[in-house]
């Protein structure tokens, strides 16, 4: 086939990834969406399959096999709540074959000086084929650090030790080295693959500072860097379409991290090199709490339930920990049956990664038009009658907004203190991630339903039906 | 144009595209954009069957068959299961 028709055939490809991606704009056109990506998929590898370059298929099928096989289990039997462990090792994956493709690439180059190659060595071969592997090297051990610190196999705090700023400066220093040492001398592997190891290394040091609650920003931004190795890639091998599906993926993860930032009210800065400060300052839990926290019962909250009119819901990463969800769907139908109108405030960082928590609440069958984001159910909870927050507590800590001092101050909140009565399910008055006293607990219309969260909603439900009679 | 400035002009447009294209997308769905994006950076898959089909060396041939293995992992394990949470959103219509 000759590369006119083939980079057609790519071009075509690209486009289906991008009407793929538009497709996700809507929950309606987002299953059609992501078929119009696996086309363009399939179209770009079976025409790839007609290159002349390949003169063997038994390594290529066995390991679209191997690699099918795994996919297809890994997709089937992952639990929702381990979606970002998945998203983390995948984001790794893509790292690891583009360092791997990249070096093949390098090698053919040297076997083939002379001939016909049809990769013309150059600075820009060489500079292309440095990116993706020091690209993939960081993404490769980044995430499976961050993996790590999902999963719980290693400390998912921050970890840090005295001059490890300057230990990454030397090591990013050394990497240059190489890099410089690769342009010099094209035809060695030698370089590349040296790089490759410093750069791992430096993929570790990058990620193992980073605390649990930051892994949302870690692994959206390790998702970016996975694509941005595959445009690299495609700039070692000169192919269009390797260019504009990394490149789609580089600008998908980016704009993640921004969002996750600005949910945070932390620059990425901050998140990747800095420390996220427990201050000692500001009130003590005994000043806030002292004397003026009340605590209720599921009859109670069964009856203020029985009078309301509009329901908050606002889930934090405590539900889905809690296995919540599915009792929490019983009590939406209960209200939803009694004429009550019951909808979720998500927080941008309520999970564990972005959108999370309205993939476990999806998987619950809450209808998404119920599933509200912060900007859309603020203006309304001055008409909520009852808030009901499980397992949230930074992230509806109105010192955010009231407390110029504060670790969290202009970190955007939901706004839960506003409405009628706001009562809080959750096992102690302990503190979040910020490590500071929550007066939400306090207020005068908050009520503290202490216990574990899938247990107090099912208390909650058999009060609310034995009261609806 | 020489051939270096055809795939950055190719890279910078594919870029701006990425930015209109996926700033819309709700924060409902960020997840599955982002298993989404999984399965389309398995795109290096083409380069992996490259290096796998053309066995120039058992070396090359090697780090491609890896290279295969892994970009097929993405791609048919992240379109699967954004497909599975996609369900879960649409099934409520």
């Amino acid at each position: 086939m000759s590369s006119g028709l083939v980079n057609i055939a790519y071009l075509i490809a690209a486009s289906l990834f991008i009407f793929g991606l538009k497709g996700l704009t809507h929950p309606r056109t987002a299953v059609r969406g992501n078929l119009l990506g696996a086309l363009g998929m399939l179209l770009a590898v079976v025409i790839t399959l007609l290159d002349q370059s390949i003169i063997g298929y038994e390594i290529i099928i066995a390991g679209i096999v191997v690699g099918g096989g795994i996919g297809a289990v890994l997709a089937v039997r992952i639990k929702m709540t381990d979606m970002p462990q998945l998203v983390a090792i995948f984001n790794g994956f893509g790292g690891l074959a583009s360092i791997l493709v990249a070096g093949a690439a390098l090698l053919e180059v040297a076997v083939l000086t002379g001939t016909s190659s049809a990769i013309a060595i150059n600075a820009q071969f060489s500079i292309s084929t440095f990116a993706s592997g020091f690209i993939g090297a960081i993404t490769f051990w980044g995430s499976l650090v961050a993996f790590g610190k999902l999963q719980g196999l290693t400390n998912d705090g921050s970890v840090r030790y005295p001059g490890d700023q300057i230990v990454k400066v030397v090591l990013t220093i050394v990497i240059l080295v190489l890099g410089y040492m690769m342009v010099m001398y094209p035809d060695s592997s030698i370089p590349y693959w040296l790089m490759v190891i410093v750069a791992s290394v430096l993929g570790i040091l990058f990620v193992i500072p980073i605390g649990g609650a930051d892994m949302p920003v870690v692994v959206a931004l390790l998702n970016s860097f996975s694509g941005l190795a595959a445009a690299a890639t495609g700039f070692v091998l000169f192919n269009s379409v390797l260019i504009v599906a990394g490149t789609l993926v580089g600008a998908s993860g980016i704009i993640l991290t921004i969002i996750m930032c600005k949910a945070m009210n932390r620059s990425l800065a901050n998140v990747l090199f800095g420390t996220f400060t427990v201050t000692e300052g500001g009130p003590s839990a005994d000043e806030v709490y002292g004397g003026k926290v009340k605590a209720t019962s599921p009859e109670e909250v069964a009856m203020l339930l029985e009078g309301a009119k509009r329901v908050c819901i606002v889930p934090g990463y405590g539900m889905a920990v809690a296995q919540a969800q599915h009792a929490v769907r019983e009590l939406f139908d209960l209200l939803e049956g009694h004429g009550a109108i019951v909808e979720f405030g998500v927080h941008p960082v309520a999970g564990r990664m972005p959108g999370h928590m309205n993939v476990l609440l999806a998987e619950a069958d809450i209808p998404y038009e119920r599933l509200k984001d912060m900007d859309e159910i603020n203006p309304s909870f001055k008409q909520v009658d009852v808030t009901i927050v499980i397992g949230a507590n930074d992230v509806v800590n109105p010192v955010a907004r009231t407390d110029p001092d504060s670790p969290i101050a202009g970190m955007p909140i939901l706004d839960v203190d506003y409405s009628k009565t706001v009562i809080v399910i959750k096992r102690s008055l302990s503190p979040g991630f910020a490590g500071i006293p929550n007066p939400l607990f306090a207020a005068d219309n908050a009520l503290m339903l202490f216990g574990d969260g899938k247990k107090a909603i099912e208390e909650m439900v058999k009060c609310v039906k034995e009261e609806l009679g | 144009m020489d051939s270096f400035a055809m795939v950055f002009t190719i890279f910078v447009l594919a870029a701006f595209i990425g930015f209109e294209v996926i700033a819309k997308v709700p924060p409902t769905l960020h997840t599955p954009l982002m298993s989404g994006s999984n399965a389309i950076s398995g795109i290096i898959l083409i380069g992996a069957i490259l290096s796998a089909g053309a066995q120039h060396t058992w070396l090359t041939a090697g780090l491609g068959f890896i290279a295969v293995v892994l970009a097929t992992i993405n791609v048919v394990g992240g379109f699967m299961v954004t497909n599975r949470m996609l369900e879960m959103f649409k099934r409520k219509d």
